[in-house]
């Protein structure tokens, strides 16, 4: 009997009512003052990317894609993560590039168009957005590989260790290159988790035409362990991811994680998801809110307070403030550095026309 | 009619599916959604999901599946949704699709269409704004054609899919909303599909290019007659095969050439155009074929982008050059 790609059974820690939830297997293994901490990343994730789509809106940025609904999944994933875990995104992980250290700016500037992927990744251990979708799951498994080669893998001290955590949606599962980076982990026991947010849409292909089965089902026909999560949960979220590293970390191999989770926007601000999706599904997931489940568990937990939100919602709009300033005042790139951005070592030909485009650019200037 | 590009192309495909049960459309988003361009937009609606497809998200998958469509009869018209996705196909197109009449001893073809918005200047991000023409142009077995305008996509989108050979077709995506007269009712193509066509005749240089460089430089060519330069502008519309006739004609004419697109220049179409030029119009040339392209850079970030796309002052540029001799 196969099981429906939408059939949901997943691991829950925290209802949508913000109640918690027992679990066989899964724990959250912090306290409120960390959930606390997971709600006030939740909330700053969500007005970055909301300023941000407004910032498009209005003509600064050439595109955004929005990660409305999914902050759950990618601030508990990341937050289970540490140093010296490699994070991998695809390109709407603005959450995990938050927790990563990355000046949300630096988003901004590859989708205004001022530059390519600017910020500090090798330092940070965050990576370049992939927009040629699931290439990026093969670059994990091999910086898994090097990590395995590294001696970071299986060592009696657990904090020695380290694994990477690539991300990825739904529709790149029907990508060769996901199917790969699944057969070379599986091989070589890399230690890599993979991350996939299951959000339900491929733009506005539903996922019943990527998958016919649970997509953390398909990690057993590769050979390593798949687990479902509510991926609007975070502690549920944190817990699995945590679990997920360990494993990896100690040397045993690969897990899938399906963070089970809904785009509450658009695919892009290009998109239109009235076209494909209708609107009572849009508002049965909005009752699902990741944010919305902590704010409501905390508060019964006397954890936060009011006072503890206002303070929050002041922090988050003095972010969104930053970003609309610095966004603007992003410095206009200049072609002419492109040619050194292309070979360690730029050949005679490159040269010769960057030399050649200044001479031109000049002619203008003189007039 | 008065029609955009992708309009026109959506009228192409509709008469083409509406001719031949045997055609059939398959690609990301192109059934429910009508593609993130619109080109397909209605055509599930009208011919069903058995003839427009949505697809899987993988474009290996997509024209590998095609393959066997078409070695089955059918006619089978695939989107890839950005130029830039189009390379995990790669080995599909060049090895398989290319190849399959060679392999079977010249037996049977492949009669598909890879539709591919291509090109940049519309300020998208990374792997949205290529110009890939060339490393399909390179391989034997392969056509591959471009269209400027309306009309042309209208009929050149049916010409192709009536091609019993593969057809790598390529749409200038920052022309899709350029408007034009298209006669839908029309009984047959003006023109061959494999023909350049001159689409301003002039004396005293050809410029030649194809895709969204025509409207580029035609802009140029109307530029120049207030210069009292009279310009030629050759649309090549077929990549391969190239139509030497017409565009040697032009040169052999005006003495002069400049090659046009927005594709890197090194190894591009231009340098396979100068290399026939100066081969077969030694002696007419009054200087040598010059190319405004693309540098040779990965395409940068798109508030550089018009610094990058040749334009209407370096055509005019080059013009200047190449009159200088």
């Amino acid at each position: 009997m196969t099981e429906a790609a939408d059939s949901i059974d997943f691991v829950q820690l925290l209802d949508q009512a913000g109640r918690r939830v027992e679990h066989q297997d899964f724990a959250y293994a912090g306290t409120d003052a960390d959930i606390a901490a997971r709600l006030r990343d939740m909330i700053l994730a969500r007005r970055i990317d909301s300023e941000a789509t407004a910032l498009q809106r209005k003509g600064e940025l050439g595109l955004w894609p929005p990660m409305l609904g999914q902050e759950a999944a990618q601030i508990g994933s990341a937050r289970a993560s540490r140093m010296p875990d490699e994070l991998i995104p695809s390109y709407r992980e603005h959450g995990v590039a938050w927790c990563a250290g990355i000046d949300p700016i630096d988003l901004l500037s590859t989708f205004r168009g001022t530059s390519m992927a600017c910020w500090p990744s090798r330092p940070k251990n965050f990576h370049l957005y992939s927009f040629v979708i699931g290439s990026q799951t093969l670059h994990a498994v091999g910086m898994a590989m090097g990590m395995q080669r590294d001696g970071l893998v299986g060592n009696e001290d657990p904090d020695a260790n380290g694994a990477a955590v690539v991300y990825f949606g739904d529709g790149a599962t029907s990508q060769g290159d996901v199917n790969e980076a699944f057969i070379f982990a599986a091989s070589y026991a890399a230690p890599v988790v993979f991350f996939c947010q299951n959000n339900q849409y491929a733009i506005s292909e539903p996922i019943a035409l990527q998958s016919r089965i649970p997509l953390y089902r398909r990690a057993a026909g590769f050979g390593f362990p798949g687990v479902r999560v509510d991926g609007n949960d975070v502690l549920a979220v944190e817990a699995v991811t945590a679990w997920a590293l360990d494993h990896a970390r100690a040397g045993k191999g690969p897990v899938l994680v399906e963070a089970y989770t809904y785009r509450m926007g658009a695919h892009t601000t290009s998109d239109d998801p009235t076209k494909y999706r209708k609107a009572e599904e849009e508002a049965e997931w909005r009752a699902k809110d990741p944010i919305e489940r902590v704010t409501t568990y905390l508060l019964n937990a006397g954890a936060i307070d009011q006072a503890w939100l206002d303070r929050v919602a002041v922090e988050s709009e003095a972010l969104a403030e930053r970003l609309r300033a610095a966004c603007v005042e992003l410095p206009e790139p200049k072609l002419e550095d492109s040619w050194h951005q292309v070979y360690a070592n730029t050949p005679d030909l490159l040269e010769n026309q960057r030399t050649e485009y200044l001479a031109y650019q000049a002619a203008f200037e003189v007039n | 009619m008065n029609l955009t590009m992708a309009k026109a192309l959506n009228a192409g495909l509709r008469r083409a599916l509406g001719a031949d049960p045997k055609v059939l459309l398959a690609g990301e988003d192109i059934g429910k959604l009508g593609g993130v361009f619109r080109v397909t937009e209605g055509l599930q609606a009208e011919f069903g999901p058995d003839r427009v497809v949505d697809s899987p998200l993988a474009e290996a998958g997509i024209v590998g599946t095609a393959v066997g469509l078409a070695m089955r009869g059918y006619r089978p018209v695939v989107e890839i949704q950005f130029d830039g996705f189009v390379y995990p196909a790669f080995d599909q197109i060049v090895s398989q699709v290319s190849r399959i009449r060679f392999r079977s001893g010249g037996q049977f073809g492949v009669p598909l269409v890879v539709r591919i918005p291509f090109g940049g200047g519309i300020g998208a991000i990374e792997h949205h704004s290529e110009s890939p023409e060339a490393y399909f142009a390179h391989t034997p077995g392969l056509k591959v054609v471009t269209c400027s305008n309306p009309l042309d996509a209208y009929w050149m989108i049916q010409q192709a899919i009536a091609d019993d050979d593969p057809v790598i077709f390529f749409e200038p995506k920052r022309r899709y909303h350029e408007k034009g007269e298209v006669d839908t009712d029309a009984d047959d193509a003006p023109m061959s599909l494999y023909q350049a066509r001159v689409v301003k005749p002039g004396t005293d240089a050809t410029l030649i290019a194809y895709g969204p460089m025509v409207r580029t430089c035609v802009e140029a060519a109307i530029a120049a007659d207030k210069e009292g330069r009279n310009l030629e502008v050759v649309d090549l519309r077929s990549l391969s095969p190239l139509d030497d006739a017409t565009i040697l004609a032009s040169v052999r004419r005006t003495g002069r050439a400049i090659v046009v697109h927005e594709a890197v220049g090194t190894l591009g179409m231009g340098a396979e155009i100068a290399a026939r030029i100066q081969a077969e119009c030694f002696f007419e040339l009054q200087a040598p074929v010059l190319r405004v392209t693309g540098y040779d850079l990965p395409y940068p970030p798109s508030r550089t982008e018009d610094g990058y796309l040749p334009d209407l002052d370096r055509v005019l540029d080059a013009v200047d050059r190449s009159l200088a001799y």
